[in-house]
């Protein structure tokens, strides 16, 4: 299977958008890729961005390895790709809206019931709640692999508290710090308003009885979270507190913070805690990364939560497969971005397909997440494959399988020279009451490992710049 | 601001000073082993040390002998004691994680990479030139950490805080020095100011790099009452507690200004100081410096107390 490759195509033609890039790269000795790769490195430690790996006791923190050769899209190639993403987001909003409201698309059979009603993400507290501006989903981050010079797909729609926003900014600052160059012979369009545009997003979303100047927050798990560099990168970029379940106290279903000239009502949270954990009252009762009553104040309308509770039930992987039809039903337009094909195993003659096929495909766990319990079938010995096999057949609902994709490939400086390494990216998409914004361009994930499919950073994925060239 | 950072900013600051008090206490007591028996050598100096560093009781657990190596090993790297230089400066690290950012650039720049060059020294096997140069790496990460405070944070409430944290700690070190040496060091058939004890209070004065500033503040030999006025009475002297507590009331009126209410924090500084101010040497000495100090202590742990539950909760 040769991928589409970002620079060359099919391999022997040269992208229009690679011309500049290629021939820098032609004129750069290797030594001077190595030395500017460490020089990047150095810095991401000295700024401290680390990333931890579950289950990885020796490192709590590492770096996510940055590769120092920029993913490029074409103005043209952009537009589209946003346009896909708005509808994409503007659908998932309103899915939510209707799932926990009217219903309308288990009415018109558009999605099995028990995908929504048995859905562990399903929040029955959410159900006929008025979220503020009717938005659930405020920050999206969309993931999407390329297959051909046309085609993009989405691999994923992260709904809940997606990360990585802070390696999109980090990547870029570091870039122009070591090749100012080629910004100069490359018109590459600013991420660094994403911090205000969340900024605007968040207070656009306040409660209506909260003053024009609306006190923000982030709350975090705190700093063993792998997430932690991001939050307080973000919080400081945004100017606004970061705050941990303790520091957040509920009275009378009106939250404060408590700081050091008592308590300070906050009426916006952009919470990076998942649901299960937010409230000891309502969700799990031995969270202590929680608050207290935070749920009640939600629903009492005097406090925002970024993203709404129960938003899971529009990324689960097994809704993801008819998200094509949802787009459709809400929207009323074709879908522009294409779903990769999947086989929901919940339905006996794919499971039966997938068995018989397990070699060739992708399984996933449809609650699972970062690279975490999936099967990459060509990459699997037989006892992984076994291993699957026991499961699908036991809980075949619990499953869906893709095709192996041949994501695009993106050359890569990696030990033995610049190659081609699979990509995706993932742009973040930000919803408020004014609409929806989308800075240009998102994180490239790349899989260092030559081969590889999996671009996860806790499955030994880097990340790379992207550009989107304004002319 | 969150009471949580503010706590960290203070917790920060005072591990980082301890870190150097550590540095302090291990640097003097190797000048102080090389003396000759005669002139000081008394053999107890690593056992002074840990009193010092006021980790006794955990260092009896875990060593027996109070040796050069037991005790440079549980004052520097041993990660189960609690305040060990690498405990102290990961704690820093930690604390200024979690509130990255309250501190500046130039902070954190100043902690992180005192962490990694960390855990260099800790994968090398010191000889004790090494071992010198890694004591004086940890008082210029001190250095660098305080220096950048200094000159970067913006004068409001963190900055109060951290500096509370600085100054309290070092108070709490000072006091400890004066009394350590004073009732531990001295064997007890050796006569006061004999040569032993001249060496032990010159110790003394180069833990708190003070040793130039009492020649020219006194002009005469080393005497442990001298001694003990500049560190304990003198304003001038940057580490004397009145100095500290100078620092510490100023601080707090600052905050209390900001915040428009004053509490029992300022109140208890400025008795403190005000006791400070009024007290001669000579009283200090006819009470008992052993009892002066031990009050300090408790009343510097009260006031660290009074700070928490009137802020940092």
């Amino acid at each position: 299977m040769v991928a589409f490759d970002e620079m060359t195509g099919s391999g022997a033609e040269l992208r229009s958008a690679y011309t500049a890039l290629d021939r820098w790269l032609k004129e750069t000795p290797a030594e001077t890729l190595a030395l500017r790769r460490s020089q990047a490195e150095l810095f991401f430690r000295r700024i401290g961005i680390t990333f931890a790996v579950y289950g990885d006791e020796e490192s709590t923190e590492r770096l996510i390895p940055f590769d120092i050769i920029p993913r490029v899209l074409t103005k043209p190639e952009w537009e589209k790709l946003e346009k896909g993403l708005r509808q994409r987001v503007t659908a998932l909003n309103m899915f939510l809206a209707d799932v926990y409201g009217p219903k309308e698309c288990l009415k018109a059979g558009i999605i099995p019931p028990d995908l929504v009603y048995r859905n562990a993400c399903y929040q029955l507290e959410m159900v006929d709640f008025k979220v503020p501006h009717g938005i659930y989903c405020h920050i999206a981050g969309i993931d999407v692999v390329r297959v051909d010079s046309d085609t993009f797909y989405v691999l994923e729609d992260n709904a809940r508290t997606p990360s990585g926003v802070s390696y999109m900014l980090e990547n870029r600052e570091v870039m122009l710090r070591l090749f100012p160059e080629l910004f100069a012979t490359h018109r590459v369009a600013p991420v660094d308003n994403y911090p205000d545009r969340l900024l605007a997003t968040l207070r656009s979303v306040a409660p209506r009885s909260a003053s024009s100047d609306p006190t923000i927050c982030l709350l975090t798990p705190g700093q063993y979270n792998s997430a932690f560099y991001e939050h307080s990168f973000l919080a400081d970029k945004l100017g606004i507190e970061l705050v941990e379940g303790s520091d957040l106290l509920v009275k009378d279903d009106v939250v404060y913070m408590r700081t050091t000239q008592g308590p300070k009502r906050v009426d916006v949270i952009y919470r990076r805690i998942d649901d299960d954990f937010l409230d000891p009252l309502v969700f799990r009762s031995d969270s202590i990364l929680g608050v207290p009553g935070i749920v009640g104040a939600y629903k009492a309308g005097n406090v925002t939560l970024c993203n709404a509770i129960g938003t899971g039930v529009a990324d689960d992987k097994a809704v993801y497969s008819y998200m094509p039809e949802i787009v459709k039903f809400y929207t009323g337009e074709e879908p522009i971005l294409k779903n990769v094909p999947t086989f929901r195993c919940r339905e006996p003659e794919a499971n039966a397909y997938v068995l018989d096929n397990l070699e060739k495909l992708v399984v996933k766990e449809v609650n699972g997440s970062g690279g975490y319990g999936m099967l990459v079938g060509p990459h699997a010995n037989k006892a992984q494959i076994e291993t699957f096999r026991r499961k699908l057949k036991a809980q075949p609902e619990g499953f869906i399988a893709q095709p192996t994709l041949a994501l695009s490939t993106c050359p890569t400086f990696v030990a033995s020279g610049v190659a081609p390494r699979h990509v995706d990216l993932r742009p973040y998409v930000l919803s408020g009451a004014n609409g929806i914004t989308c800075v240009p361009g998102g994180l490239t994930r790349v899989a260092l490992k030559e081969g590889s499919l999996v671009v996860n950073s806790s499955q030994g994925g880097g990340t790379k710049d992207t550009w989107v060239l304004d002319a | 601001m969150l009471s949580r950072t503010a706590d960290s900013l203070y917790w920060v600051s005072r591990y980082v000073e301890r870190a150097e008090y550590l540095a302090r206490i291990l640097d003097a007591t190797t000048r102080l082993t090389n003396l000759p028996t005669n002139y000081g050598g008394a053999g107890t100096e690593w056992q002074s040390a840990v009193s010092t560093a006021g980790c006794e009781e955990g260092f009896a657990q875990a060593y027996g002998e109070a040796n050069e190596r037991n005790v440079c090993d549980f004052l520097t790297f041993n990660p189960d004691n609690p305040s060990s230089i690498r405990n102290c400066l990961a704690q820093a690290r930690s604390n200024a994680r979690a509130v990255r950012t309250a501190l500046t650039s130039e902070m954190w720049d100043a902690l992180n990479t005192a962490w990694l060059e960390l855990q260099r020294f800790e994968k090398t096997r010191m000889d004790r030139e090494e071992f010198a140069r890694f004591l004086d790496w940890v008082k210029s990460v001190s250095l660098a950490f305080d220096g950048s405070a200094y000159r970067t944070m913006l004068r409001d409430d963190s900055y109060w805080f951290s500096r509370l944290g600085v100054y309290l700690e070092r108070a709490d070190n000072t006091a400890r020095i004066l009394d350590v040496k004073y009732h531990v060091l001295l064997p007890a058939n050796e006569q006061v100011g004999g040569s032993l004890d001249y060496f032990q209070w010159t110790t003394v004065l180069r833990e708190v790099s003070a040793l130039t500033a009492y020649h020219w503040v006194y002009r005469e030999a080393v005497q442990p009452i001298l001694v003990a006025d500049l560190l304990i009475l003198n304003r001038r002297m940057p580490r004397s507690l009145a100095a500290c507590y100078e620092n510490i009331s100023r601080f707090l009126d600052l905050l209390g200004d900001t915040y428009g209410r004053q509490g029992p924090s300022q109140r208890q500084a400025r008795k403190t100081l005000a006791g400070l101010s009024n007290t001669k040497i000579d009283d200090i000495f006819e009470h008992g410096l052993h009892e002066f100090i031990e009050e300090f202590i408790t009343e510097n742990n009260r006031l660290g107390n009074t700070i928490f539950e009137q802020y940092l909760q």
